[in-house]
């Protein structure tokens, strides 16, 4: 579709550059860590060796010694303000710094103030903790068993480690299903715990003015306004009011998920500037990032798919337990425990599914979703397209025709869900068919063949997943019962120029580009022209942030309509100005113009010079306009993607030979950076799938804890990603939209894990847990006998 | 991420350099490239009270041929060995080894005397330099000698560097004709330590048997390990198939390797085994032996 603006207005499906590159490009981002205030202390954490142990006694005589640091904050100070626990969004609760024992390794256990970063870490080398080790739960299987040792022993009431059971669907018709298939397959699939690992770390520089009352955080947050929320409930009892707290979000190097959460060190941070009067920074480094931050996944999943033998799938049915760690501190803002799991009925026409999660707690840290995925999308769609491979595999289909015979057809749309959800469009053939298409599909079916017959090992996979983000709807969504809106407030300025500042925190997504691409779609003004702002409290509208691919779903259709509300006005003012009646205008592309004279017109320009300097008599001067969107339903993304892979027979490694997505988000505002956010997805799917995973031994030892064991891909891991789209456009989004920045992320593992299973399949093979490491691969070789 | 505090010095020359490690004893540690012990400061795994860099002592950067040696300067950074038109031309198995060594930043810093004198089995030159029968000269308050690089590795981080000791200089005997060399790395992802690594040089007779071979394995045990039953075994022998696997397999049976996150111990060993075969295969091609 041809973009409607010109090249030099730049609105939507225009590739124009990103405008906040050039700083980015020339090191003149900034972000928290390059925040320095005068007389700013630094605080740096003391942290647990072990997964599960009493503390017995904390000595800090040794680290006040050390020159420069000037205060050790243990638990016991913050319970003195009642800080030393604090809620999670999931009604769980989690410790700020513990009292009585911690629970999990690299847990938080003091922080220590001093003067430069040097010294906050010498003292906190010279804090001296006494733990007595406690019996230590790292499986959540174990955790659930009777006579488990009960981890939450904070909870009076709590006699098992068992966090929340939780269903959806019909599981009688479910059950009943089964009952009559003709098909069953059962596949148990582990989906380990992993970590965005983002290029920033997460931290904050707390600055609380003594003489003002206020609280300033600068801090590495995707949502800034439900933090400012957050910190004025947790805190309101020591004195900090709402209109006193400001959350600034500088420049963000990448979030995922991980800057959703409220950690200890923030808070510690806070309490530190509150008692000493000076700012105070905390940056955490990496190993603290990796080994304590919010985690993902971890879900234990058993997955049952009914069929007719001619493949038309009848029913699905999943039990999943679910490892949360010590505390339910999931960034789930929906209104169900596993976030939007109910997804996992994928593209296909389920009559009958039923799902049920039991949340367990174990000695890991806390956390659950982020990892570039709104609310345990990847589990679902990990599942189904992996089930969809089972199931054809029994039935000796091939994979692209078993999805073909089982797709939600394009007219049954909105089309409702069995688990729930109104899909609001698709065309998932018509994607998986050009996908097939570009990538040579049977043509490769034919390599293999023959390469079997050589004994080369080679597969082709195939992921069709549908997404659901954009969250969300009051009905489905809340942060402490604040609805999900998301906020947009434009003023367009006398010269014509604009600002626009959003309820959204960029971290990487390119805001500054895209809104101000909507804003020019709607209003005609250049996008070079309008100045994107976010991520301060004291001057953006309120908003719920960024994640969950929720920005355009919400704040850009926000945009919008901020932008419908100054052309209602204009319009006015440019029948004031052509001395003509409202209903004699027509809007075109930067202007109106009278209706059969349209020589007789007036520009956004124009109009925006009039409404200071010559409106109408009785209207307010300025040109502006402030709109808070509740989206009416989730927007629901999808694609199909293929991946070629070739095993080397000698060591297990996996080689990616193509990757073909074909992405379909609706209509797109900057088809660059769409790529791009593919391109970043699809390299972050590809990191789990093949290299990513943090794993616990029996002790709770971290392993995986520092980028020597937790391995982040490269360039030179990274294939090359061939991308090309479909357009369905969502019929209830403003702009025809949908969110893009996690589709990737969630499409590629699957089609991975396919391609891998694949060039095994006629070994026998029917399913491998991620990551797929060389080792892995080489054990299954070895045990069929075909290892080199 | 930071260190334990500790007192830096720079000296200009080898002797100055010298008498500060005589002077600091077990104290004093050799910052060369600091692409391994850097790290280890800051994440407290190690603390010293002095740290002697060379890194301004002129005259250690270097490679060239003189006397039938190849002649490398400690203080050489990966990166000039990868740039280096005599490696790059003559010695290919250096390059292998150069260009999978972490990444091209740390290749910046790191120094071919630095990858040896850590004594770390993981590093990728040991290999290379026992596949090759190479030699370091070390300077000390004594003087000078000469430690052949199979007598150099003593144990996980231990070389048989006195602390006063400091590495200057790696001998290679330049290779006859019919020579050739490879090293092969498996990584989980660049940068990576290897999961198993194997250096193979071989020269061939006239009639094309081999006359002599040299194979060295990486991380595959405490030390380095120069499989020498292996080098044994292929001495006068044609290199077909059979010999090389057979080969592979000796190979694999000098190595020790211990469990990690890179995989268990006989997954390692296997993956010595093959990546021996592949080395030996591809210093054949390039000796000009069969494909």
């Amino acid at each position: 579709m041809a973009p409607k603006t010109t090249a030099e207005v730049g609105g939507m499906g225009h590739a124009i550059k990103r405008k906040e590159d050039p700083r980015f490009i020339r090191g003149q981002g900034r972000y928290v860590d390059d925040i320095t205030l005068p007389g700013m202390l630094y605080l740096d954490i003391v942290r647990s060796p072990y997964a599960h142990a009493k503390i017995k006694a904390i000595r800090t005589e040794q680290a006040l010694k050390v020159p420069g640091v000037l205060a050790v904050i243990t638990g016991e100070t913050l319970a003195q303000y009642n800080l030393h626990w604090m809620p999670t969004l999931m009604s769980d609760t989690q410790m700020v710094l513990p009292t009585e024992k911690v629970m999990y390794q690299a847990q938080e256990v003091a922080g220590v103030i001093a003067t430069s970063r040097y010294a906050a870490a010498d003292g906190v080398d010279a804090v001296e903790v006494d733990y007595e080790p406690l019996p230590v739960v790292v499986d959540p299987f174990k955790a659930l068993e009777p006579g488990a040792p009960v981890l939450r022993t904070d909870k009076k009431d709590k006699k098992d480690n068992r966090i929340f059971h939780w269903e959806v669907g019909d599981r009688a018709g479910t059950d009943r299903a089964f009952t009559e298939a003709d098909v069953k397959v059962t596949q148990h699939i582990y989906l380990p715990r992993i970590h965005v690992a983002s290029i920033e770390t997460c931290g904050c520089v707390a600055d609380f003015d003594r003489v003002r009352g206020k609280l300033t955080v600068y801090m590495t947050t995707q949502a800034p306004h439900a933090i400012r929320t957050v910190v004025a409930l947790v805190a309101g009892h020591v004195g900090l009011s709402e209109e006193k707290i400001r959350i600034v979000s500088p420049d963000i190097g990448g979030g995922f998920g991980g800057k959703v959460p409220v950690y200890p060190g923030y808070v510690i941070a806070i309490a530190a500037s509150v008692v000493t009067g000076h700012p105070v920074k905390w940056i955490e480094d990496r190993m603290e990032n990796l080994q304590a931050d919010s985690f993902a996944r971890d879900y234990h999943i058993r997955a049952e798919l009914a069929a007719k033998k001619d493949g038309t799938m009848t029913a699905l049915r999943i039990k999943t337990v679910a490892d949360h760690g010590y505390a339910d501190a999931a960034a789930n803002p929906s209104k169900f425990p596993a976030g939007l799991f109910s997804i996992c009925t994928g593209s296909y026409g389920f009559k009958n599914a039923f799902a049920e999660v039991d949340g367990v707690y174990t000695n890991k840290p806390p956390g659950g979703i982020a990892y570039r995925c709104s609310f345990r999308v990847t589990e679902a769609v990990h599942t189904i397209e992996r089930m969809a491979d089972v199931l054809a595999q029994e039935l000796k289909l091939d994979p692209a025709d078993l999805r073909l015979k089982n797709f939600i057809p394009p007219e049954k749309f909105p089309y409702r869900s069995a688990l729930g959800w109104e899909y609001d469009s698709g065309n998932y053939a018509g994607a998986l068919k050009k996908a097939m298409e570009k990538i040579g599909y049977a043509q490769l079916r034919k390599e293999q063949a023959e390469k079997r017959k050589r004994g080369e090992l080679m597969g082709i996979g195939i992921s069709s997943f549908t997404e659901i983000v954009g969250a969300g709807p009051s009905k489905q969504f809340d942060i402490l019962g604040i609805k999900m809106f998301d906020s947009c407030e434009i003023r367009v300025h006398p010269t014509g120029k604009a600002t626009a500042r959003f309820g959204t925190k960029s971290q990487g997504q390119g805001h500054e580009t895209t809104y101000a691409q909507i804003v020019a779609e709607e209003l005609g003004i250049p996008a070079a022209h309008v100045e994107v702002e976010e991520g301060d409290t004291d001057t953006a509208p309120y908003g719920l942030g960024t994640y969950a691919s929720r920005s355009t779903p919400t704040a850009g259709a926000a945009g919008a309509m901020a932008a419908r509300k100054i052309r209602e006005k204009a319009k006015k003012i440019a029948a004031h100005l052509l001395e003509v009646g409202e209903e004699d205008l027509v809007w075109e592309l930067g202007k109106f113009s009278v209706t059969g004279a349209p020589q007789k017109s007036k520009t956004i320009q124009e109009i925006a010079f009039a409404a200071y300097t010559n409106h109408p008599q009785g209207m307010e001067a300025g040109l502006e306009a402030v709109s808070y969107y509740d989206p009416p339903n989730l927007t629901f993304p999808f694609g199909s993607y293929i991946c070629v892979v070739d095993i080397d027979r000698g060591t297990g490694e996996v080689k990616i030979r193509r990757f073909v997505a074909v992405d379909d988000c609706g209509n797109i505002i900057n088809p660059m950076i769409v790529d791009g956010q593919i391109h970043g997805g699809l390299t972050m799917g590809m990191a789990p799938a093949l290299l990513e995973e943090i794993s616990y031994d029996e002790n709770g030892n971290i392993q995986g804890g520092s980028f020597m064991d937790y391995l982040l891909p490269t360039a030179v891991e990274t294939p090359k990603w061939e991308t090309d789209k479909t357009v369905t456009p969502s019929p209830h989004h403003p702009l025809g939209a949908k969110g893009v920045g996690e589709s990737a992320t969630v499409g590629a593992p699957p089609a991975i894990v396919n391609a891998v299973v694949d060039a095994l399949a006629h070994l026998g093979v029917r399913h491998i847990d991620i990551p797929i490491t060389p080792e892995k691969v080489w054990r299954i070789l070895k045990e069929k006998g075909v290892a080199e | 991420m930071i260190p334990a505090a500790f007192d830096y010095h720079a000296p200009e020359s080898l002797s100055d350099a010298l008498a500060l490690l005589d002077q600091h004893g077990e104290d004093a540690k050799v910052l060369a490239g600091g692409m391994s012990l850097l790290p280890m400061l800051k994440i407290r795994l190690a603390q010293v009270g002095h740290l002697v860099d060379i890194g301004r002592i002129p005259g250690l950067e270097y490679a060239k041929e003189e006397g039938g040696f190849l002649k490398i300067g400690a203080a050489t950074k990966e990166a000039a060995l990868e740039r280096s038109d005599l490696i790059r031309s003559k010695y290919p198995i250096l390059l292998d080894t150069a260009a999978v060594i972490a990444d091209p930043l740390v290749r910046n810093r790191a120094t071919v005397g630095g990858n040896l004198a850590h004594g770390d089995p993981a590093n990728d030159h040991p290999a290379t330099m026992l596949a090759l029968g190479a030699s370091v000269v070390v300077r000390g308050p004594k003087g000078e000698r000469a430690i052949p690089v199979d007598q150099f590795f003593r144990g996980l981080f231990t070389t048989a560097l006195a602390s006063n000791e400091i590495l200057t200089e790696i001998r290679i005997p330049v290779p006859p004709a019919r020579s050739g060399g490879a090293y092969l790395k498996l990584e989980r992802k660049v940068g990576d330590f290897a999961t198993a690594g194997a250096a193979a040089q071989v020269t061939l007779g006239a009639g094309g048997a081999i006359e002599k071979a040299g194979i060295g394995l990486t991380n595959a045990g405490p030390t380095p390990i120069k499989a020498v039953e292996a080098e044994k075994f292929l001495a006068g022998k044609r290199p077909d198939d059979q010999t090389l696997q057979e080969a592979g397999r000796l190979a694999a049976r000098a190595a020790s390797p211990s469990p990690d996150r890179r995989g268990a111990a006989d997954y390692k060993r296997e993956m010595a085994r093959v990546l021996t075969v592949r080395a030996l295969k591809a210093a054949i091609r390039r000796a000009g032996g069969p494909s």
